[in-house]
C-alpha cells in the first residue's frame, strides 16, 4: 500500500487482466483502462491467453475446479510486471485467495505468492504507483461512486477511486445512502437467493438515485451489471426511454473526463 | 402458553423453506423499514464505541489472540475448569447432546420437586429448546430478560441473540400484554410496559425454585463463572432461588481472569455500543456458612452440541471464538432485510449460519451456507476476527461436494448435485483451456442475439445479460 516516492521511476511495462466479465460484458471499459494506462506512457501487455481468475467457482464451494482455472492464470505473467486488474472483486480473488487455494501445491504455491504481491486494482495502481492526477476537461457534473465489497474489505482500495474523482475539478461526487452496503450481487448469490439479492439491489439503486447524481461509476463490473441491470429493468417496467440511473466503470468515466475531444 | 407443545418441530425449521420465508419478509415494506431502523441504530451505537480505528483494530487483535489462546488448550482448560469449580463447590455436568442437557436440567429440578424454573437470557437454553422439555416435564419456565419475556408470551422464539424481540413494535407489545398479562389495559407507553414486565417478575423470583442462567465467560484458574447483563434479572435468577443452574457451551472458557476485561469490553462495545453493561455477575460458589444469601446449590452444564466437531478442524475451530455480541447480524446486509425468524436455527445471521452447520448437521442447514454476497461486513466487525465469509466458502464446498469417506462435518456432501458439479466441471473445462475459453466466448459474442431474454431468477428484478458484440480481445486485435 505504499505510494511510488516521486523520485522511484514508475514500471515501464504493465500486464493487463481484463477478467472474464469485461472480456465479454464491458470490453469497452477494458479498452479504456488500457488506453489510460497507455497514456501515462505504459507498455500495456495484455496475455491473450487469459479466461477468468476462478472467483465464480470458488465462492460457491467449488475449489477443485477453481484452482483448475487459477493454475492456468498463473503462467500468464512471468515477467516481474504489475498486474492491474480493472475489478477489486478479481483483484482480492488473485492477491488474497491463490495463495490459500494452492496451500498443498508448493510450486504453485510459490507462483501465487510472487503473484500476489504484484497485483493491484486499477484505481489503486493509478494512484499508488503512478501518481495519477487527473486533469478535468469536462464541465461541471455530479456522479456517485459505487465501491465494491472486494475493493473495500479485500484490498482496501476503497479510498482510491474517490480519490481519482476528487481530483476532478468540476466532479462533484454525490454520497449515497448506506454507501459501503452491498450491492446485492455476490456472484452465484444473486440466482441462489434471488429474492433477498433483489431486495438488496432495489435499495441500492434507489439510494443511488436518491443523490440525483447523473450517472454512477464503479471500478467493478459485477456491481455494474446488478445495479444498471435492476435499474434498466426499473426503467422498463415504469415506462422510461431514457435510463434514470446510467452507469459506466470508473476507467471509462475517467479516459473521457481527460480527454478533450470527448470530456462531457 | 396454550399453544401445542412439539419440541422438535419448532425448535426448526428446515432450510429447504428458507426462501419462502425470507421472501415473505423482504415483500413487506413494513417489516423491511423496520429492521433497517433498528440495525441503522444498533451499528451507529458500536460505531460511536469505536471512534479510533487503529484502537479499534488492535482491541480486535487482542480479542482474536486471546480467544485462540485458550481454545489451544481447551481440553486441558475443561478439566482444570471442573477442578476448580469442584473445588468451589459448584457441580459439573457433561452434556454431549441438547437432550443430555435437558435430562441433566429436568433431573436436577425433580430432585428439588422444583414446580418453577425462572431464567436469564441464556442462548444455548434455546439451542437445547430448554422450555419446551420443562413444560413437557411439568417444571414451569419463565424467562426474565424482558426481551425473552416478550418473546415467550408471544409462543416465539428469539429472532436475534442479544435483542430477541427486535422484530417487534412497541404496539405489538402492548398488544401482546393487554391480551397475555392478567389485569393488564393496553398502554404503548415504553416505560409502562417495562414497570408491568418487572412487577410480574418480580414476584416470580421469589416464588421459584431454580434459577436459571448462561455463562459468557467460565474462568478455569479461579473457577468463576461470569455473566454479562444489564437489567438485573441474572442477577436476580442467580441468587434468589435455592438453586442456581448455569449452562453454557464448552467454547467459552477462559484461563485467567486477566482474559475477561478485554472480552467483556469488546462484547458490550460490540453489542449494544455500551462502555460497560450495567451488570456484571461473577460466581464463585454456592452460599457459604454464614453468608445471608444465595443459592444454597449451583451447578454448570457445559454442552457439546457440535462443538466438538467444529474444533477437531483448524480452520473450522475459528467458528468457536465467538463471544456472542451479535455485531454480524447488525451490520449483515442479508439479516437486515430478512430479520432472524428466516433462518429458522436458533442462531441467526452471520454467525448463525457458520454455527448451526455443527449443531444440526448439514443436511438441515446446507441452503443456509449460500444466502451471503460474501461482502465481509460480518468478518470486518467481528470483535474477535473470525473470518466468517472464509467459513461460508468452507462450508459451501462441505454442503456440496461430493460425499467423503471420513467427512470433517455430519451431513458433508448433503446438498451435493450431479447436475451441479457437472455444470461446474465443465466451466472448468472451458475456462482452464483458453483454446476453449476463445471459442465459447467468440461464439456467444457473435450470436449475442441468441441470448435468452429470460434468465432465471436473474431477470426477475433485472434485464437480461447479454455478452457485447465484440470481446475485449477481438477490440484489441483490431486496434493492432
Amino acid at each position: 500500500m505504499t505510494r511510488t516516492p516521486p523520485n522511484q521511476t514508475p514500471p515501464r511495462d504493465v500486464y493487463f487482466f481484463a477478467t472474464c466479465v469485461v472480456d465479454q460484458f464491458f470490453p469497452g471499459a477494458g479498452m479504456d483502462a488500457i488506453t489510460l494506462l497507455e497514456r501515462q506512457g505504459l507498455r500495456v501487455h495484455f496475455p491473450e491467453q487469459q479466461t477468468c481468475c476462478g472467483q465464480p467457482a470458488y465462492t460457491s464451494g467449488f475449489p477443485d475446479e477453481a484452482r483448475k482455472v487459477a493454475a492456468h492464470q498463473l503462467t500468464l505473467f512471468p515477467n516481474d510486471w504489475p498486474v492491474v486488474v480493472p475489478s477489486g472483486s478479481c483483484a482480492g480473488m488473485m492477491k488474497h485467495h491463490y495463495p490459500t487455494l494452492f496451500a498443498s501445491d508448493p510450486a504453485r504455491k510459490a507462483q501465487a505468492d510472487a503473484l500476489s504481491g504484484r497485483i493491484y486494482e486499477l484505481t489503486q495502481f493509478l494512484v499508488e504507483v503512478l501518481n495519477f492526477k487527473p486533469e478535468d476537461c469536462g464541465s461541471d457534473c455530479t456522479v456517485v461512486l459505487h465501491t465494491s465489497c472486494s475493493a473495500r474489505r479485500e484490498m482496501n482500495v476503497h479510498v482510491t477511486g474517490r480519490q481519482l474523482l476528487g481530483d476532478l475539478a468540476k466532479v462533484t461526487v454525490a454520497q449515497q445512502d448506506h454507501e459501503s452496503e452491498c450491492c446485492g450481487f455476490g456472484g452465484t448469490f444473486s440466482v441462489k437467493q434471488p429474492e433477498i439479492s433483489g431486495a438488496m439491489v432495489e435499495d441500492k439503486v434507489k439510494a443511488l438515485k436518491a443523490t440525483s447524481a447523473e450517472r454512477v461509476v464503479s471500478a467493478d463490473c459485477g456491481c455494474l451489471m446488478n445495479i444498471l441491470g435492476h435499474a434498466a429493468w426499473k426503467d422498463q417496467q415504469e415506462g422510461r426511454t431514457q435510463p434514470a440511473l446510467p452507469g459506466e466503470h470508473i476507467a471509462s468515466f475517467l479516459l473521457r473526463r481527460t480527454s478533450k475531444e470527448t470530456a462531457r | 402458553m396454550n399453544a401445542p407443545q412439539t419440541p422438535h418441530t419448532l425448535h426448526f425449521m428446515p432450510s429447504a423453506g428458507f426462501r419462502a420465508r425470507s421472501k415473505n419478509v423482504v415483500e413487506n415494506p413494513f417489516l423491511r423499514q423496520s429492521f433497517r431502523g433498528a440495525m441503522d441504530f444498533l451499528m451507529s451505537k458500536r460505531a460511536a464505541q469505536f471512534p479510533d480505528a487503529e484502537e479499534l483494530e488492535s482491541l480486535r487483535s487482542l480479542g482474536e489472540r486471546i480467544r485462540q489462546y485458550n481454545l489451544a488448550k481447551l481440553p486441558d482448560l475443561l478439566l482444570r475448569l471442573e477442578d476448580k469449580l469442584t473445588g468451589n463447590g459448584i457441580q459439573v455436568h457433561w452434556a454431549e447432546t441438547p437432550e443430555e442437557a435437558n435430562e441433566i436440567i429436568l433431573g436436577i429440578c425433580h430432585k428439588h420437586s422444583a414446580k418453577l424454573m425462572v431464567k436469564g437470557k441464556s442462548m444455548v437454553s434455546e439451542e437445547i429448546e430448554l422450555n419446551h422439555a420443562a413444560e413437557a416435564a411439568g417444571v414451569g419456565a419463565l424467562e426474565s430478560d424482558m426481551g425473552e419475556y416478550i418473546v415467550q408470551l408471544a409462543n416465539e422464539k428469539p429472532s436475534h441473540i442479544i435483542m430477541p424481540a427486535i422484530h417487534k413494535t412497541k404496539e405489538e407489545i402492548a398488544s401482546l400484554f393487554a391480551e397475555k398479562v392478567e389485569g393488564v389495559d393496553y398502554t404503548d407507553n415504553v416505560d409502562a410496559l417495562i414497570q408491568i414486565g418487572r412487577t410480574v417478575l418480580r414476584q416470580k423470583f421469589l416464588e421459584a425454585d431454580i434459577g436459571l442462567s448462561g455463562v459468557n465467560f467460565a474462568v478455569a484458574e479461579t473457577g468463576t463463572l461470569c455473566l454479562v447483563e444489564n437489567e438485573g434479572n441474572g442477577r436476580m435468577c442467580t441468587t434468589a432461588p435455592p438453586v442456581h443452574i448455569a449452562i453454557t457451551g464448552i467454547e467459552k472458557i477462559v484461563e485467567k481472569l486477566e482474559h475477561v476485561p478485554p472480552l467483556y469490553s469488546l462484547l458490550t462495545r460490540s453489542a449494544t455500543g455500551q462502555n460497560i453493561s450495567t451488570y456484571f455477575n461473577m460466581i464463585s460458589g454456592p452460599r457459604k456458612p454464614g453468608e445471608k444469601d444465595g443459592p444454597g446449590e449451583v451447578h454448570l452444564v457445559l454442552l457439546d452440541n457440535g462443538r466438538s466437531q467444529a474444533y477437531a478442524d483448524e480452520q473450522l475451530r475459528k467458528t468457536l471464538q465467538c463471544i456472542r455480541c451479535g455485531a454480524c447480524m447488525n451490520h449483515c446486509p442479508v439479516y437486515t432485510r430478512i430479520g432472524g425468524h428466516a433462518y429458522g436455527t436458533t442462531y441467526p445471521g452471520p454467525i448463525g449460519k457458520i454455527v448451526s452447520p455443527h449443531m444440526l448437521g448439514l443436511e438441515a442447514t446446507a441452503g443456509l451456507v449460500t444466502a451471503s454476497s460474501l461482502c465481509g461486513a460480518c468478518g470486518e466487525v467481528c470483535p474477535v476476527k473470525i473470518p466468517i465469509p472464509d467459513l461460508l466458502v468452507r462450508l459451501r464446498e462441505e454442503a456440496f461436494s461430493e460425499p467423503k469417506a471420513n467427512p470433517a462435518m455430519r451431513g458433508q456432501g448433503a446438498g451435493h448435485n450431479g447436475l451441479i458439479s457437472n455444470i461446474w466441471r465443465g466451466w472448468a473445462m472451458v475456462y482452464r483451456s483458453p483454446t476453449m475459453y476463445r471459442a465459447v466466448s467468440w461464439l456467444t459474442s457473435r450470436f449475442n442475439w441468441l441470448t435468452p431474454s429470460k434468465q432465471g431468477a436473474w431477470t426477475s428484478v433485472r434485464v437480461p445479460l447479454k455478452p457485447a458484440p465484440k470481446r475485449l480481445r477481438d477490440m484489441l486485435a483490431e486496434r493492432r
